[in-house]
C-alpha cells in the first residue's frame, strides 16, 4: 500500500541548519550531516533542503554540502535555493540529489519550468510556492524568501506550473512557518483540488494529527515538517527527531 | 568492476553512493566501450521517457556491445526504473523498440483518477509482495518497502520472470529476473536498508 509521505523540510544558511518563524529570525540548529544521520536511522520517507539565502545573495547552490548530503542520504532528497538554469540542475542531480525545487525563478521565468521538465523529466522538477494570506482571506504568492510580492494567485500559479511540467508542488504557508499551529488547510484544499500533481503541505506542522488533517481533509499527497522535527517541548530545545513510523502508519493509512 | 551505464538519463550519483555504502570499491559511471567490455557487472539506470532513453542509448553506440555483454557473455545486469522499462520489447510510451531482454512490454498505468483517486505518477514508498526471492530478495527484511516514481510499468509475458508485485490500482510487476538479468521498477538506491540489501545481493551474485 502506498503511504502518504512525511518529510523533514530543513533550511540551510551559510552551510548550517537553521529554523525560521514566519520566514524570519533564523535560529541555529546544527550541522546538516549530523541531522541526516539521525533521519537515516529513523528511516524517514524523504528530505527537503532549502538554502534560504542563495537567491537573495545571488549565489550558486552549496555544492560541497549537497555532495556530502547526497552521499549520506539513502532516501530521496529535494534541494531548492538559487536554481535558475539547467546547468545548475544538471550539477545538482549529478551529485545524487533526485529532485530540484524552483521558487523565485519559476515566477520570473515560467518557461524555465518547461525547459527543465523537458530535459530532466517532470518527476525531477518541484515548484516551491510560498504563500501569504492577505486582507479578506485572499492568498498571494511571494518570492525571494517571502520578501517580494508577485500579485499572483496560488491556485492559478500552481495550475500554470503543472501545465509547464512541474511534477510536484511544495506549498508553504508563510504565516504558519515555525508556529506549529497546524497547516493552512484551506490553502492546501484549494491548491490540491486545482492540480493533478502531488501537493506537499508545508508550514505549521506541530503534531502527528496535523499530517492526518492535511492528507485526509485537505487532499495533500505528502507533508513536510520543520520545527516539529528539530525542536522538542515548549521551550524549543534543539532535538533532531521524527515521529515513530508505526504511529504515522496508523494515522495515515 | 561494476559499470553504471551513463547514457544521459537520470541520477547516477545516487547509485554510485549506494554501491560505495555496500562496500564496492571499483564501481564506475561510464559510457566508454572499453569500460563496458571490462565490466563484471552492469547497471542500467534511468529516469525519464522511453523513447528519449532508447534514443540516447542508441546515440552512445553501445547497444550492440551491451547485447553482446548481456546476452552472449551473460554479464549480470541490473535495470533500475527506466532501465527496467528499456529491457522490455516495446513500450506504449514510444515508437522505438526496447532492448528486448525480457519478454515483456511497458505500459502506462491503466486506471483513471476519477474512479480510483490515484494520481499518476505512482510516487512514494510502497511495499512488495515477494513471489520468489531470486537473487535480489534473498534474506530481505520483512515488510520491505521501496521508493517508486513512475507512470509506466512492465507487463511480463513470462510469469516466471516476476520476482515481486506491487499494488497501485492493481498488481504490477515491480521486480523481475531472467537468469543473470535483473530489474527493479523502484529506486533501491533511495530505499534505506531495504535497497542496501538488494544492491548487496546484486553485488554478491556470482
Amino acid at each position: 500500500m502506498l503511504m502518504p509521505r512525511v518529510m523533514p523540510c530543513l533550511l540551510l544558511k551559510n552551510g548550517a541548519l537553521v529554523k525560521t518563524v514566519k520566514f524570519k529570525d533564523p535560529a541555529y540548529i546544527g550541522d546538516p550531516i549530523n541531522a541526516i544521520r539521525i533521519y537515516n536511522e529513523k528511516e524517514v520517507d524523504e528530505l527537503i533542503f532549502l538554502d534560504i539565502t542563495a537567491t537573495l545573495e545571488k549565489r550558486e547552490p552549496p555544492y560541497k554540502i549537497l555532495s556530502e548530503i547526497a552521499s549520506e542520504c539513502f532516501m530521496p532528497v529535494t534541494y531548492g535555493g538559487g536554481v535558475r538554469d539547467v546547468e545548475t540542475i544538471r550539477k545538482i542531480l549529478s551529485l545524487g540529489i533526485e529532485k530540484v525545487a524552483i521558487n523565485s525563478y519559476a515566477v520570473e521565468n515560467p518557461e524555465f519550468i518547461r525547459a527543465a521538465a523537458d530535459k530532466f523529466g517532470s518527476s525531477t522538477i518541484v515548484v516551491s510556492i510560498d504563500v501569504r494570506k492577505k486582507m479578506f482571506g485572499r492568498y498571494e504568492v511571494f518570492i525571494h524568501d517571502g520578501r517580494k510580492s508577485t500579485g499572483l494567485d496560488p491556485l492559478e500559479f500552481a495550475s500554470t506550473m503543472e501545465t509547464m511540467g512541474a511534477g510536484e508542488i511544495l506549498l508553504t504557508a508563510i504565516d504558519r512557518d515555525g508556529t506549529q499551529e497546524g497547516y493552512d488547510l484551506d490553502l492546501i484544499k484549494k491548491v490540491a483540488g486545482a492540480v493533478g500533481v502531488p501537493v506537499v503541505a508545508c508550514g505549521g506542522a506541530g503534531k502527528v494529527d496535523d499530517f492526518r488533517m492535511a492528507v485526509k481533509e485537505a487532499g495533500a499527497s505528502a507533508c513536510a515538517a520543520g520545527s516539529m522535527v528539530v525542536y522538542f517541548g515548549r521551550n524549543r530545545a534543539v532535538l533532531i527527531t521524527f515521529p515513530e513510523r508505526e504511529k504515522l502508519e496508523e494515522i495515515l493509512k | 568492476m561494476i559499470v553504471i551505464i551513463d547514457y544521459g538519463m537520470g541520477n547516477l550519483g545516487s547509485i554510485l553512493n549506494m554501491l560505495k555504502k555496500v562496500g564496492v570499491r571499483d564501481a564506475k559511471i561510464s559510457s566508454h566501450p572499453k569500460d563496458i567490455e571490462q565490466a563484471d557487472k552492469l547497471i542500467l539506470p534511468g529516469v525519464g521517457a522511453f523513447d528519449t532513453g532508447m534514443h540516447h542509448l542508441r546515440e552512445t553506440g553501445l547497444i550492440p556491445l551491451l547485447n553482446e555483454k548481456v546476452l552472449k557473455a551473460k554479464t549480470p545486469t541490473l535495470g533500475v526504473c527506466l532501465g527496467m522499462q528499456l529491457m522490455a520489447k516495446v513500450s506504449e510510451e514510444g515508437e522505438l523498440p526496447g532492448l528486448g531482454w525480457f519478454d515483456a512490454e511497458t505500459i502506462r498505468f491503466r486506471f483513471d483518477f476519477k474512479h480510483t483517486g490515484l494520481k499518476i505518477p505512482h510516487m512514494g514508498w510502497n511495499t512488495v509482495n515477494i513471489k520468489q526471492a531470486g537473487t535480489l530478495f534473498k534474506d530481505m527484511y520483512p515488510q520491505a518497502r521501496f521508493y517508486f516514481v513512475h507512470s509506466f510499468h512492465l507487463v511480463a509475458h513470462e510469469a516466471t520472470n516476476v520476482l515481486t508485485t506491487t499494488e497501485y490500482g492493481y498488481e504490477f510487476a515491480s521486480a523481475m529476473q531472467r537468469e543473470h538479468i535483473m530489474a527493479a521498477q523502484f529506486h533501491p538506491e533511495k530505499s534505506h536498508k531495504f535497497g542496501m540489501k538488494l544492491y548487496k545481493n546484486f553485488v554478491e551474485y556470482a
